[in-house]
């Protein structure tokens, strides 16, 4: 969900774009981080762990690896740092991800 | 191109003071910085400084970064990388690497290094850790104040040390309810007037207390918690749980100090700085001639002190460089600001580690090569 | 909860015992607003005193200190509420025969209370004390996105109200959310 009024903060997030999330069409600013994004659309499962675990964000900063995703065919792409273009094809990674 | 001989890894108070204290003295810099801005952890503070004028105290901690960059970008010795990743150091040739967009790799051989690379935040061990939804507080506090958005609707806060409990606060202020701020220590560790501020907003500080599990399928859904004993170990019978759909942890800063392992400096485990830091002089120089070290790289602290740790660094370069007879006076200046920030009973942990570090073994004369 | 009474000590938060020992005398209460300066931690923070117009706040000798008010020379101006980086200051009034007084507080949270509106006061510890009205809501832009709140209640609520709790729910808040 978006903060639309913030007592002390302004926002003002670049233009929306559409990408695809599993398939599906999603709405997001450009240039914001991949994770961000998918947080805004309600998306907090980012990956699996190599045991099937469900792993999202943890640093949101680029400092961990949890928030790794398959991106325009790209393992492990850090979306909490890689900005958000239009009509990237973003993946769930399942494991330790392979190249596509 | 003709770059800088002095490489500033890290943009954030520390990094922003060191080039600017260079740019004083007529010196250029290259100031990398991994981000798409300026700031370092500056970006994210909302709340009001302490400290003194002269660190800007009553200032935003989001205005300080924007002042800081401004000034920065009003001169022109400061040659800013952005988006740039320091992803490694070769002692051999003392080859910094420098990872760019797109991949694009990047090779300098700064006669000086400034280390400001900060801090990474701290995760611990408990039954569902790794569920989405558990982030660190950073985290929360970057998707809430440089992205808009929302994190969740209901928190549980583990740890109210300055961080946690700054944190809660932006998160009412975000618009979402904090159910608790457990704290496993028998008191509060950060500010009183922030854990002040929380109570008459109707939070639950709950000291002697922590997070047992985080409990959900494919993300948070609530947390379980207990009260502990002296020996920190939960207390059969006082659990209960706690319905969230988010759950920060704030227990602590590490000092992100690779690129000083790499380069050959001699760092210390010290606790109370937050784990192993680059052992460094009264001038923020390390083992290794030409490495400098500044801000939470050098031991967490507070951006106050970060930003003056950052100025010492940046004059003592210059002063290597090209000493001036009013080094030792500005120096000593700087020097009684950060004793004075330190001064007080809040900070002595902070006066205990940086003893620890100085009682560690010095390098042998002749410093420390590759 | 038996959390809540641990004070100061472990949880930051003041007891009434605490705030008593800064209070000015009741001349001076009596007198108009006045500032109360809830900061009792030396941690290093001076901008207290350049912030007060009056000179009420004494510079500080070391940035640790705590601050020192000369009431006589304060004028409940408010600056310094606006303006303390810990919240930690609020300006009470106890002036006048009538059964209320006042309390201004810093409000960092949306939406903002209305004048006339209708609140809940609260304690240090966020517990509900009674009804309480807003009689100026202000956010000058000098004031760097705090604003000043002030609401009435009564009298003997006065030295316990440190907050207000909307009435309202709001559709932008979540429970819980809508608390200072």
């Amino acid at each position: 969900m978006r903060i639309t009024e913030h007592p002390i903060l302004e926002f003002s997030p670049g233009r929306e774009v559409e990408f695809l999330f599993e398939g599906r069409p999603l709405r997001g600013r450009e240039g914001e981080p991949i994770a961000a994004a998918l947080h805004a659309a309600g998306v907090r499962v980012l990956r699996t762990s190599v045991g099937g675990r469900p792993r999202g964000l943890f640093c949101a900063i680029g400092n961990c690896s949890s928030c790794y995703m398959i991106v325009d065919g790209t393992p492990n792409v850090r979306t909490c740092v890689e900005p958000l273009r239009p009509g990237m094809v973003v993946r769930i990674q399942h494991g330790l991800g392979e190249s596509q | 191109m003709n770059l800088p001989s002095i490489a500033i890894i890290g943009g954030g108070p520390a990094g922003l003071c060191a080039a600017l204290a260079l740019a004083g003295r007529g010196h250029r810099s290259l100031l990398i910085d991994r981000q798409h801005v300026l700031g370092g952890q500056l970006i994210k503070q909302t709340h009001r400084f302490f400290g003194s004028r002269d660190e800007r105290a009553g200032r935003r901690g989001i205005d300080i970064g924007r002042d800081l960059a401004a000034e920065l970008a009003a001169g022109d010795l400061v040659t800013v990388w952005l988006n740039s990743t320091a992803i490694g150091y070769y002692q051999d040739d003392n080859s910094l690497v420098i990872e760019q967009a797109g991949g694009r790799l990047a090779v300098i051989q700064p006669a000086y290094l400034i280390l400001a690379t900060g801090a990474a935040e701290r995760a611990f061990a408990f039954a569902g850790n790794d569920l989405p939804g558990v982030y660190g507080a950073g985290a929360v506090q970057t998707l809430m104040n440089v992205y808009g958005i929302r994190p969740g609707e209901r928190a549980v806060m583990i740890g109210a040390g300055n961080i946690g409990l700054i944190v809660a606060y932006q998160l009412l202020q975000a618009g979402v309810e904090v159910a608790a701020v457990l704290e496993a220590g028998s008191s509060v560790g950060g500010y009183w007037v922030h854990a002040a501020k929380l109570a008459r907003a109707g939070v639950p500080i709950m000291t002697s207390h922590t997070i047992t599990a985080a409990l959900g399928d494919q993300s948070v859904q609530a947390v379980h918690a207990a009260r502990l004993d002296g020996d920190w170990q939960p207390i059969r019978g006082t659990g209960f749980e706690l319905e969230c759909d988010l759950v920060c942890l704030a227990v602590g800063l590490s000092p992100l100090v690779e690129l000083a392992i790499l380069a050959g400096c001699r760092t210390a485990y010290v606790p109370e700085l937050g784990g192993y830091v680059p052992w460094h002089d009264h001038e923020s120089r390390t083992s290794l001639a030409h490495v400098y070290v500044a801000g939470d790289a050098a031991g967490i602290e507070e951006a106050s002190s970060a930003m003056i740790e950052g100025t010492l660094a940046g004059l003592a370069v210059a002063n290597a460089i090209a000493p001036w007879p009013g080094y030792a006076d500005e120096r000593e200046a700087a020097q009684r600001r950060l004793a004075a920030l330190r001064d007080g009973p809040t900070a002595a942990k902070t006066r205990a580690g940086l003893a620890a570090l100085a009682a560690t073994a010095t390098p042998a004369s002749g410093g420390e090569r590759g | 909860m038996s959390e809540s009474k641990k004070g100061l000590a472990s949880l930051g938060i003041p007891e009434p015992s605490d705030v008593a020992a800064l209070l000015p005398g009741q001349a001076r209460l009596a007198a108009g607003p006045v500032a109360i300066i809830e900061c009792f931690q030396e941690i290093p923070c001076d901008p207290c005193s350049a912030a007060c117009p009056q000179g009420a706040i004494s510079p500080f000798a070391h940035v640790c200190d705590l601050p020192e008010v000369d009431h006589g020379l304060c004028n409940g101006c408010g600056v310094c509420v606006a303006r303390c980086p810990g919240l930690a200051i609020f300006v009470v009034d106890l002036s006048g025969d009538g059964p209320t007084g006042t309390v201004q507080i810093p409000y960092e949270y949306l939406p903002l209370p209305q004048v006339g509106e209708e609140v809940w006061a609260v304690d240090r510890h966020g517990a509900v004390l009674g009804p309480a009205k807003v009689i100026s809501s202000r956010r000058p832009r000098a004031f760097d996105r705090t604003a000043l709140v002030t609401f009435e209640l009564p009298r003997q609520q006065v030295m316990a109200a440190r907050g207000l709790r909307l009435k309202r729910t709001c559709s932008q808040e979540r429970g819980g959310g809508d608390h200072a």
